[in-house]
């Protein structure tokens, strides 16, 4: 079996000696793949990374890269292209010079290396600009500069760590589409750094979600959404209410769980007893919410209602607020004491109206209700809001 | 009329500031300028004669310059000055520069208590580090040589490299030593192509700061140097002593050029320097 192209086994990294900045970490990423570590600041991701480019030691573990340990390799001895968040261009040399450098080092003759710097720049639309200083660019092309350096001497596996950060809005979104067309143009694998969940979600094959020093989920940014296995993971991931209960009982993947509001079934995912904690993730556009004294058969929706016509789950509840946000309407919803409980009703002919003071009934199909292991920080973040 | 009272007081006020700062100015400046028109004096007086102070042509020359460059004494002092002072400066300044270097690493321990150590030529008393360099460099066979003089004005030279590289450092992304390193470069390259040509306007200004150290230093000279070795200011203090000739004021003229010379180039490389750093 080929060996993947990088791995991490079992890595620790303490720079104090006493408190892990990486709690063994596991992960193996495959050839040609882009994958990307997120999380908040502080959880361990950029060490990560600037460990498997040789600029930091593991305190303990291995890093294999094609199945070797690059342990005792001496960053330059890597071959790992880097791009930084803050570009780390040469402003003393013009843009030719920072791309033929990887090249001059390498000793490649002059020729081929002016062919290759050439090929670069028109790989990232630069074609041109050689001659320009780094300060004559704007901040967009500087950064294209710094990811046709970080190419150029054609390594198979290139880091990024938050290059977009310092971009704006239009110009990141322009970027990160172009990042993604060079990658899987020439095939390179991709590890990429970022807090910004849907800058992580737009551009990855995988995704690993990081906390604290360790890995909560690493999978598809589609299954990452839809089948989120932490609570941690389904806060952070796009937007989830997240619902306290007590399991008690269990049928197979399905669990009944009391909460405040009622009882519902979920789908359980921690594998849960009969009188355990668990948290209820549900997505706000999987929620239906009808009127009061509305029966539940005029629901549109069949995934939400069943066969005859009443929602898997049924909960009580009272608007608190509704929101117009365009195609859809936001409501915010008072589910047992909590009032933070958010649905997303789209804008569509025959919609339920609600107003805020209205006592609702809101449901949604047993699959999207997640039966998650308990996480009280993760709900007091919540609270906090 | 309050309002003018306050008004004139105001302006009183202002004249007086004005007035102040024109006199310390004056006092730290005089005494060096009044030495240049003193230099064109035709006649061996160190006072501006009758003729000078009418403007009689006959009373100005150019003899005093004209026996600097006749008096081998003094062109042999300007051969010692600028050999010892260029190879003080390039030892100075490569020992300094690595200092700098070596002191910028977080990693490296007891950081201050070598900064203190290094400087501390700059600190101490120079008839202290005289008196200690020549009892230690006599008994190694080092007092009245060339080397010896060297070594001393390079140890009194070295902390203005080191505190101008420190500074330049300050300044020096370290990232880029990363991304030379991610790009395949050894340390040596990394040094020579990415740091050294950043750096170099705070090591050159450095440089220059040594060689002014060297180039004006007389206590160790006197001490240290023998007949062999006598540099400039060693020559003006015997020019004072023994002959008194108004030689030595058209040599100090000479080197006040070369050190106003000396700042507008540190100062112009600080400029060039701000400007290429983002």
């Amino acid at each position: 079996m080929k060996a993947p192209h990088v791995e991490y086994r079992n890595v620790q990294k303490s720079y104090d000696g006493r408190v892990l900045v990486v709690e063994d970490l596991n992960l193996a990423v495959e050839t040609g793949e882009f994958l990307t570590l997120l999380g908040p600041s502080g959880s361990g991701k950029t060490t990560c990374l600037m460990m498997l480019a040789g600029f930091e030691q593991a305190t303990s573990g291995a890093i294999l890269v094609n199945g070797e340990s690059v342990h005792d390799l001496p960053p330059d001895k890597r071959g790992i292209g880097v791009v930084f968040q803050n570009y780390a261009l040469f402003p003393h040399m013009s843009v030719g010079g920072n791309l033929a450098f990887p090249l001059e080092v390498r000793r490649l003759p002059a020729p081929e290396r002016a062919e290759r710097v050439a090929r670069a720049l028109g790989l990232v639309q630069l074609e041109g600009f050689e001659d320009r200083r780094p300060a004559e660019l704007s901040g967009g092309q500087q950064q294209r500069v710094a990811i046709a350096r970080a190419l150029v001497f054609e390594p198979g596996l290139v880091l990024m760590d938050e290059p977009l950060g310092a971009l704006d809005r239009r110009l990141r979104e322009e970027m990160q589409f172009e990042i993604r067309r060079i990658q899987r143009e020439l095939g390179v694998t991709v590890i990429y750094v970022t807090h910004d969940q849907q800058e992580a979600m737009v551009m990855s094959d995988r995704v690993a979600v990081f906390r604290d020093g360790r890995i909560e989920q690493v999978a598809a940014p589609e299954t990452l959404y839809e089948e989120p296995e932490r609570a941690f993971v389904a806060h952070f991931i796009g937007e989830n209410n997240l619902l306290a209960g007590t399991v008690v009982g269990s049928d197979g993947d399905i669990c009944v769980v009391d909460t405040q509001g009622g009882t519902v079934h979920a789908f359980d995912v921690a594998g849960s007893a009969p009188g355990d904690e668990v948290l209820l993730a549900i997505r706000p556009e999987r929620v239906g919410v009808q009127p009061d004294g509305v029966s539940a058969d005029s629901v549109s929706d069949d995934s939400v209602s069943d066969d005859t016509g009443h929602y898997a789950n049924e909960l009580a509840a009272a608007v608190v607020d509704v929101v117009f946000i365009g195609d859809h309407l936001r409501v915010r919803l008072k589910v047992g004491e909590r009032d933070d409980f958010i649905a997303k009703i789209p804008n569509i002919v025959g919609h339920g109206r609600v107003l805020p003071g209205d006592t609702v009934r809101i449901g949604w199909a047993t699959l999207d209700c997640r039966a998650l292991p308990p996480d009280p920080t993760v709900l007091q973040t919540e609270d906090d809001r | 009329m309050t309002t003018a009272t306050t008004f004139a007081g105001r302006r009183l006020g202002r004249y007086a500031y004005v007035g102040f700062c024109a006199c310390a100015f004056v006092f730290l400046v005089a005494p060096i300028l009044v030495i240049v028109p003193l230099s064109f004096n035709a006649e061996p007086y160190f006072t501006f004669t009758e003729g000078m102070l009418r403007l009689d042509a006959d009373a100005w020359s150019l003899r005093w310059y004209r026996s600097i460059v006749e008096d081998e004494q003094w062109g042999r002092a300007l051969v010692n000055s600028m050999i010892i002072g260029v190879a003080a400066t390039v030892l100075a300044t490569t020992l300094g520069t690595v200092a700098a270097l070596g002191l910028a690493n977080a990693a490296m321990p007891a950081r201050r208590l070598a900064m203190g150590i290094l400087i501390s030529p700059m600190i101490t008393p120079v008839i202290i580090v005289a008196v200690g360099v020549f009892f230690f460099y006599s008994k190694l066979g080092l007092a009245q040589t060339h080397l010896g003089l060297i070594l001393a004005h390079a140890a009194l030279g070295a902390p203005f490299v080191v505190i101008t590289v420190t500074a330049t450092l300050a300044g020096f992304d370290q990232t880029l030593m990363r991304a030379a390193a991610s790009l395949g470069a050894g340390p040596l390259t990394r040094f020579r192509r990415v740091q050294l040509p950043l750096i170099a306007p705070g090591v050159f200004s450095g440089g220059l700061f040594a060689f002014a150290a060297s180039f004006d230093e007389v206590v160790v000279v006197l001490l240290m140097g023998g007949l062999e070795q006598r540099t400039i200011p060693r020559q003006m203090w015997s020019g004072i002593r023994e002959q008194i000739s108004p030689t030595i004021l058209a040599v100090a003229t000479l080197l006040i050029i070369f050190a106003v010379l000396v700042l507008f180039t540190v100062e112009w490389l600080r400029r060039r320097s701000s400007e290429v750093s983002p």
